[in-house]
């Protein structure tokens, strides 16, 4: 049987098993957000530590997409740098309203890829990156 | 053969179906089980003709000119307003055409609370079940004239508590605003009983008629409202329509909704006046075609008659409950006594979000609807983020529910794992038939 092009197995196993689920103590960055058309919720958040994302974690309730895509982000940016998490953010989202092809460092981030065929669900998909990537936006700017 | 006396003894879904082009849509590509009728039906070749006969034939603006088409414009105009009327027993005086329900019920709140009908010594009093357009409007008001709102509480299966009822329809209630039918449970409310206690008690009553008038016949003189909302696009007919019903002599007391052309008597920079009912609500140029449209989905229901469309969603709806409840990994929310679930019906499939449920059935090409339904206080009453709804009409088959039943075994099949970690209910709405 072919692969499902959208709950393909990896990303059941997030939904199912989600990583850094919870909050981080004493987080630097803490942001919320919800998609009011379908009720999704995300919660993020982190700690920078040297310019880096140290630690992070999500809470929230929503849709098998909405909770694998905020755990593969978690597994995606941990330990990076903030400008490289930001980077991150910025190719999730133009592979899912652009259609850009996933980049080879992807890894997990790149099972998302055939939510675009579905577009009533791209915003679920990218509700727990968007937060990361206005908060880091946000940042970046009171930075200049 | 013998001739039956049976509602269905001249109702043929097949037959049906092919006065709905969209039904015989001949560019899809992929297959069609539209059960989400409850959001917007669809429409027949003859409610899409009256539309087009009116912009090939008779399209001018309303009640203004003396020229040949603005007088065929406003006699087709006003004829469809006759035809509503009569479909609901109505005095016509007090038919006024909208956009749809939520407009309907923007214009009672507004019209009350401007003209001084609410204070802030008042109370208006809605129920949990109430979709957000029945909900919205008077915390609208409420911000300008400082009335209080109340809820009437339901019982876990989703009825309403009428003790809790009786106690609200009581000083200081001056209005309350209703649904007939719950857009999520399919439940239909006791409303003459609401009524008849509301107006004993000198208070108003509004009703959201939106998930009635498809499925069964409602008759103003009989129901015996104050106010009833509803839209065309529910019942066949197209988007854009809707209508206000008001008794007569409450609307000429309330203030005017929307200011404008049609709507006036005379005006100067001083004063202005009002014009007569119900132009008095019907401000600037009216969606004329949409109502000449709804008029043609009141003739097409009266065609085939409440009494088949009731007797065969009954049907239907049997059909559907039967095949939710016999699969285990299903929660439907709702009375245990299942004849009360009426055209719609909510569920979930135990640890899935109704988002996933939603897109799968998609892939089967069956519509639904998953969400919040627009009724987020119900929601929290039920305990879940989400449901999903299927709906029926006069046009669905039995061929329709039982592709959805297939789509819920895929669901079933794709989320295996996470269904059998929820094998104990989290709902507090648990009725299965054992």
């Amino acid at each position: 049987m072919p692969e499902d092009d959208l709950y393909r197995e990896i990303i059941l196993e997030h939904a199912s098993h989600p990583h850094h689920h919870g909050t981080v103590t004493s987080a630097t960055h803490t942001t919320e957000g919800r998609n009011p058309v379908c009720g999704d919720e995300i919660a993020l958040s982190w700690n920078e530590k040297d310019g880096k994302v140290s630690d992070i974690a999500f809470d929230g309730t929503g849709c098998s997409i909405s909770q694998a895509a905020a755990s593969i982000l978690c597994d995606s940016v941990i330990g990076l740098p903030t400008s490289q998490a930001l980077a991150c953010a910025r190719s999730f989202r133009a592979m899912l309203v652009e259609g850009t092809a996933p980049e080879d460092d992807m890894s997990d981030m790149a099972a998302l890829q055939g939510v675009q065929a579905y577009p009533a669900r791209v915003k679920c998909a990218l509700l727990a990156w968007n937060l990361l990537a206005e908060s880091l936006e946000a940042e970046e700017q009171s930075h200049d | 053969m013998t001739t039956s006396a049976h509602p269905l003894a001249h109702f043929d879904v097949q037959e049906i179906r092919k006065d709905f082009p969209i039904l015989n849509d001949g560019t899809r590509t992929r297959p069609l089980s539209y059960l989400d009728s409850a959001a917007t039906s669809q429409k027949p070749a003859v409610v899409l003709n009256a539309m087009h006969d009116y912009y090939v034939h008779a399209n001018a603006n309303v009640h203004r000119g003396v020229h040949e088409l603005g007088d065929a414009a406003t006699s087709r105009f006003e004829h469809a307003r006759h035809r509503v009327a009569r479909f609901l027993n109505a005095d016509p005086r007090g038919l006024i055409f909208v956009r749809n329900t939520t407009e309907a019920l923007n214009l009672v709140a507004t019209g009350i609370a401007r003209q001084g009908g609410l204070m802030a010594s008042d109370r208006v009093v809605l129920s949990v079940l109430e979709h957000h357009s029945n909900i919205v409007p008077w915390q609208l008001e409420r911000s300008t004239h400082g009335f209080a709102i109340a809820a009437i509480p339901l019982h876990p299966d989703g009825t309403l508590d009428m003790d809790e009822a009786r106690k609200l329809l009581a000083p200081p209630t001056k209005l309350l605003s209703i649904t007939y039918q719950s857009n999520v449970l399919g439940t239909v409310t006791p409303l003459k009983e609401l009524i008849a206690m509301a107006h004993e008690a000198g208070i108003l009553v509004a009703v959201d008629g939106a998930q009635r008038v498809p499925h069964a016949r409602v008759d103003m003189k009989d129901l015996n409202c104050d106010f009833f909302a509803m839209s065309g696009h529910k019942v066949y007919g197209p988007m854009g329509s809707g209508i206000l019903w008001g008794k007569p002599e409450l609307l000429s007391s309330m203030s005017p909704f929307l200011g404008g052309g049609s709507m006036i008597d005379t005006v100067t920079f001083e004063r202005t006046t009002w014009a007569e009912l119900p132009q008095k609500f019907e401000a600037g140029t009216p969606d004329v075609a949409a109502a000449v449209g709804l008029a043609a989905a009141c003739d097409y229901i009266d065609s085939l008659t409440y009494e088949a469309i009731e007797a065969h969603e009954k049907d239907l709806m049997q059909h559907l409950l039967h095949m939710l409840d016999s699969l285990p990994y299903i929660d439907v929310y709702g009375p245990n006594d299942r004849e009360r679930i009426v055209g719609a019906v909510s569920f979930n499939v135990r640890g899935v979000h109704a988002h996933d449920v939603g897109t799968i059935c998609d892939r089967h090409g069956v519509a639904i609807r998953v969400g919040h339904h627009c009724c987020q206080p119900l929601m929290r009453h039920l305990g879940v983020p989400a449901t999903a709804r299927a709906s029926v009409a006069a046009y669905v088959t039995h061929d329709d529910i039982d592709s959805l039943g297939e789509a819920l075994a895929d669901v079933a099949s794709i989320f295996g794992q996470v269904i059998t970690q929820h094998t104990s209910p989290a709902s507090q709405m648990e009725h299965r038939h054992a």
